[in-house]
């Protein structure tokens, strides 16, 4: 007899989401729905308001992802007002953009998915000589002795007797599935702390540039901060030099830290490459980003594109103001359409009535068949589609990049694993740690460049020309805004019309990934990921949680609610 | 299981000395702006009471709060999930899931009933029965319901629990509520800020801890220690306000000079924060000297007060001008400073309704 598991909350995760799981005699996950349980409404809020404005509330879209939202909204009203950002708010977005890559990724390895595969009970046991054997083994990290070890050891050990376990307790510790011995896990648990105290020093990048993190700030036009080798207050060479010893650190933490760990412990989980592929072998996409020159997607150091059925020989472009392309479904959402449940809409064209029609809370299953889920089902030319840092690997791997090319080349060697083995949950957090390198020497490059460009006399960091909302049409405006978001393919769609915000949506990154079925019955990736899956153990399905958690799942940014033309609720809005 | 022990030992363990704690309690003190005479009062407090449990429940949230939290870079802070509080629940970073995780919060509550400390981040939907918010099957009202109950005190992280933030902004489609509109018989600390500084919210918490009562709270239930001064106040460019010195346009001249900022648009003068002395991630920065103006998110109703970049008021000044022309007139004139004060004092007349009222009623103000 089949029987139903529930994870609800999934923790270590931004927001609200469920999974449910049918699992059979087998004990193979054969059907599988993930659940966004909240919606905000941001989009609705957006409408009326000045659209210089729009990139600070929609920022609030997430505060873990933080920038990203701000970064794709100030872009999608400068596509619509014709705004072109100069070269060094170009460089300064980057930078901040390759920043926020740089700690999500390492914060998501320790801290959000590390422990599906650590178990921290285990580090008890370890010899701490045996861990710094290891430790120095794989890295030229300095915090490697046996003394080290012993102190990390110790105070776990009298955190556990202390009897609270705070965020320790309950894990699923002893869990069969667990692999690593004590003492990589010993070595993992003291770098879960290090990276704890280390990913706040990163994002003084952000401070440097937006004056803080979470939420830095920008403006449409480039960005806030005002560059003047001569003045203290400005960005100088003593801000430059902090935001340089940030970029060497995180260097350092990514060659010396996060690699090796990642590398020791996916060889104790090769048999991870069987399961988790989902959709990642059928439709991955991106929209590619960080543009060499403002405004020019051609010139993205990260190249965009859709990859169909795991074919790398073709690569399809993606444009988002195509109508056909991204479209957005309701079948399964907690949403109707005027146009019925069949229909897709392009998010400019979109609409969205929020109607649910799940069971009165409390409740405890909620019916597949039915609708289930805030998240809408977003699809490209009809196909789900799998974002992150997975897709873009495999995008620049197809496309010839030979940066990317050398480190998945070398990962594989090293593990011993063909390319197929990348679709997968462990090639999903193999890419993540690959797409980390990519990003923190882009960093390095991004610094150079900056600085070389103030050094030719360049201090320009804003475009204030349409700044004054009297300098634009008052006809209606469409722009778009794209990012390569952490966690997948980002857009924001604007229209404007006196002046005003008339139309505002976000397909993000965990809408696509997250997604509920859609018309035809297509699941999503996390569902499709989990289906195939062998659990050990209903009560404690660890193994759901390694395949959701390998996506990194971000649901605040998923619960939005799209334009609603003529709805009712719009009406009230704009009064 | 042993007995639970003490911030003391907690801190001692994680490898701190005695003479490191003593200077953490005195540098307590002095963050809290305490005498010295009451530092045995704080060294005794935390030798002898057990790590409060504190269950941080997420709701209608972008979770930028538990970000914030985790860059905290007070004296032991780093420490602070480990070994300060204990953090037995709070969905973004713990261990545990689905039942397990419930099942923590379930039973902690009950042991702990009367004495734990609850946090929550995020506003509460409150329309079509609270159907926009579920965890565990359960809305967000039937959750935060329960767990107020053996709550010592609420802490509310962030502008989203303390006034509703982006989700109340008009026309707050979910009907969400902040937490002081739906809990009324508990203490609620509001800790607001999109996010708050971290060193905010730890020293709101130590304040807890080390007491073991409120902090003396204004009229909006915010920390005075924390919420006493207006950004403008303790502003560094507040020098250029007086001297009637403003950014016209961003990156202008001015900008480049680190001008006021007043005229496009900062908050400062009327938005009741730490943001200029303690300032964000580790002192580096703060959005002002970072060239943006103050978007006034510790406020209530901050998205909706007016547009972000029309400054809060066309102040009228007697006779002559306006704040929005003075720049113009005065800049870098000799003139500038006597007017500066009159634009100051109006300021301060016209924003004296957003002043914090401190209250008289018990536990709230000495």
């Amino acid at each position: 007899m089949s029987q139903r598991i529930v994870v609800d909350p999934i923790t270590r995760i931004e927001g609200h989401l469920r999974i449910q799981a049918v699992v059979g005699d087998d004990k193979v996950v054969s059907d599988a729905s993930s659940t966004s349980a909240l919606f905000r409404g941001i989009e609705i809020i957006l409408k009326g308001r000045d659209p210089r404005e729009a990139w600070a509330l929609a920022e609030r879209i997430c505060g873990v992802c933080t920038l990203v939202h701000a970064v794709t909204s100030v872009r999608a009203v400068e596509d619509a007002l014709g705004i072109v950002i100069p070269k060094n708010a170009n460089l300064i977005r980057n930078q901040m953009m390759a920043t926020l890559q740089v700690h999500d990724h390492v914060v998501h390895f320790y801290h959000l998915h590390a422990l599906d595969w650590v178990d921290v009970v285990s580090a008890l046991k370890a010899d701490p000589k045996a861990t710094s054997d290891l430790a120095q083994k794989i890295s030229k990290w300095p915090k490697s002795s046996t003394g080290y070890f012993t102190d990390t050891q110790n105070k776990l050990k009298k955190f556990v007797e202390s009897g609270q376990l705070g965020i320790f307790a309950n894990g699923y510790w002893g869990h069969p599935a667990y692999k690593l011995p004590p003492e990589a896990n010993l070595m993992a648990v003291a770098h879960y702390l290090e990276m704890l105290a280390w990913q706040k020093e990163i994002v003084k990048i952000h401070a440097i540039f937006g004056g803080k993190n979470p939420h830095p700030n920008l403006i449409v036009g480039g960005v806030p901060c005002a560059i003047n080798p001569n003045h203290p207050d400005a960005i100088n060479i003593d801000k430059l030099s902090l935001v340089k010893s940030k970029i060497d650190e995180a260097i350092e933490v990514v060659e010396q830290v996060y690699l090796p760990d990642l590398m020791a412990i996916a060889s104790f989980y090769k048999d991870w490459a069987k399961w988790g592929a989902g959709l990642s072998n059928k439709g991955i996409m991106d929209y590619g980003d960080f543009p060499t020159v403002p405004g020019d997607k051609k010139s993205d150091r990260w190249k965009g594109g859709a990859i169909l059925n795991g074919n790398l020989k073709e690569v399809f472009e993606i444009d988002p103001r195509d109508p056909e392309q991204v479209q957005e479904f309701v079948a399964h959402s907690w949403y109707e359409y005027s146009g019925g449940d069949k229909k897709g809409y392009h998010p400019w064209d979109g609409e969205t009535m929020p109607k649910y029609s799940g069971p009165k809370p409390p409740w405890e299953f909620l019916e597949m068949s039915d609708k289930y889920s805030w998240m809408k089902a977003p699809r490209w030319r009809g196909h789900a589609m799998e974002g992150g840092p997975l897709s873009r690997i495999l995008l620049a791997y197809a496309q010839g990049d030979e940066e990317v090319k050398s480190y998945v080349d070398e990962a594989l060697k090293t593990l011993d694993v063909p390319l197929e083995a990348v679709y997968s949950t462990l090639g999903r957090t193999l890419a993540r740690a690959l797409e980390t390198k990519r990003a923190v020497y882009l960093m390095k490059k991004l610094h150079e460049d900056l600085v070389a460009n103030i050094k030719a006399g360049d201090y320009q960091t804003a475009n204030t020309e349409k700044w004054e909302p009297e300098t634009w049409p008052k006809t209606e405006l469409k722009g778009v805004g794209t990012y390569a978001a952490p966690r997948g393919a980002l857009a924001h769609w604007v229209k404007i019309k006196d002046r005003k915000i008339s139309n505002y949506q976000a397909v993000v990154a965990t809408t696509w990934n997250g997604s509920p079925k859609d018309p035809t019955g297509q699941h999503g990736p996390f569902e499709a990921s989990l289906i195939g899956t062998p659990i050990h153990d209903p009560q404690k399905p660890l193994e759901i949680l390694r395949t959701i958690h390998s996506f990194d799942p971000c649901l605040a940014c998923s619960t939005h609610v799209l334009d609603a033309q003529g709805n009712e609720i719009v009406q009230v809005e704009v009064q | 299981m042993m007995p639970a022990e003490t911030f003391y030992e907690a801190v001692r363990r994680s490898g701190v000395s005695r003479r490191d704690f003593l200077r953490f309690c005195a540098t307590t003190a002095a963050f809290l702006g305490l005498e010295g005479t009451v530092l045995p009062q704080i060294v005794n407090a935390l030798e002898t009471q057990k790590r409060p449990p504190i269950y941080w429940l997420n709701f209608a949230a972008c979770s930028c709060c538990s970000e914030s939290l985790i860059k905290s870079s007070h004296p032991l802070a780093s420490e602070a999930l480990l070994g300060v509080i204990s953090m037995d629940y709070m969905e973004t970073i713990q261990a545990a899931a689905g039942y397990q995780a419930e099942e923590i919060a379930r039973n902690g509550m009950k042991e702990n009933f009367g004495n734990y400390i609850l946090a929550v981040e995020g506003s509460v939907p409150t329309a079509d029965g609270g159907i926009y918010c579920t965890v565990g099957g359960r809305t967000a009202i039937e959750s935060l319901t329960e767990a107020a109950k053996g709550a010592k005190a609420i802490l509310c992280v962030g502008s989203c629990s303390s006034f509703g933030c982006v989700t109340v902004a008009k026309p707050n489609p979910t009907g969400c509520q902040p937490i002081h509109k739906l809990i009324t018989d508990k203490p609620v600390i509001n800790i607001p800020g999109c996010p708050p500084i971290p060193e905010v919210i730890m020293g709101t918490i130590v304040h807890l801890v080390t007491f073991g009562s409120l902090p003396v709270l204004d009229r909006l239930q915010r920390p005075r220690v924390f919420y006493g001064q207006r950004i403008h106040d303790k502003c560094y460019r507040r020098a250029f306000f007086d001297a009637g010195m403003f950014v016209e346009n961003f990156d202008d001249e001015g900008a480049r000079k680190g001008w006021c900022l007043y005229k496009v648009g900062c908050r400062g003068p009327v938005t009741y924060n730490a943001c200029s002395v303690t300032k964000w991630n580790e002192g580096t920065s703060f959005p002002i000297q970072s060239g943006h103006p103050c978007l006034g998110c510790s406020e209530p109703d901050y998205w909706d007060r007016n547009p972000l970049y029309q400054h809060v008021a066309d102040v009228p000044l007697p006779g002559f001008a306006t704040a929005d022309t003075i720049g113009g007139i005065f800049a870098g004139g000799v003139a500038a400073a006597t007017v500066a004060h009159m634009v100051a004092s109006t300021v301060k007349k016209a924003t004296h309704k957003d002043a914090p009222q401190e209250t008289t009623a018990s536990g709230k103000e000495e």
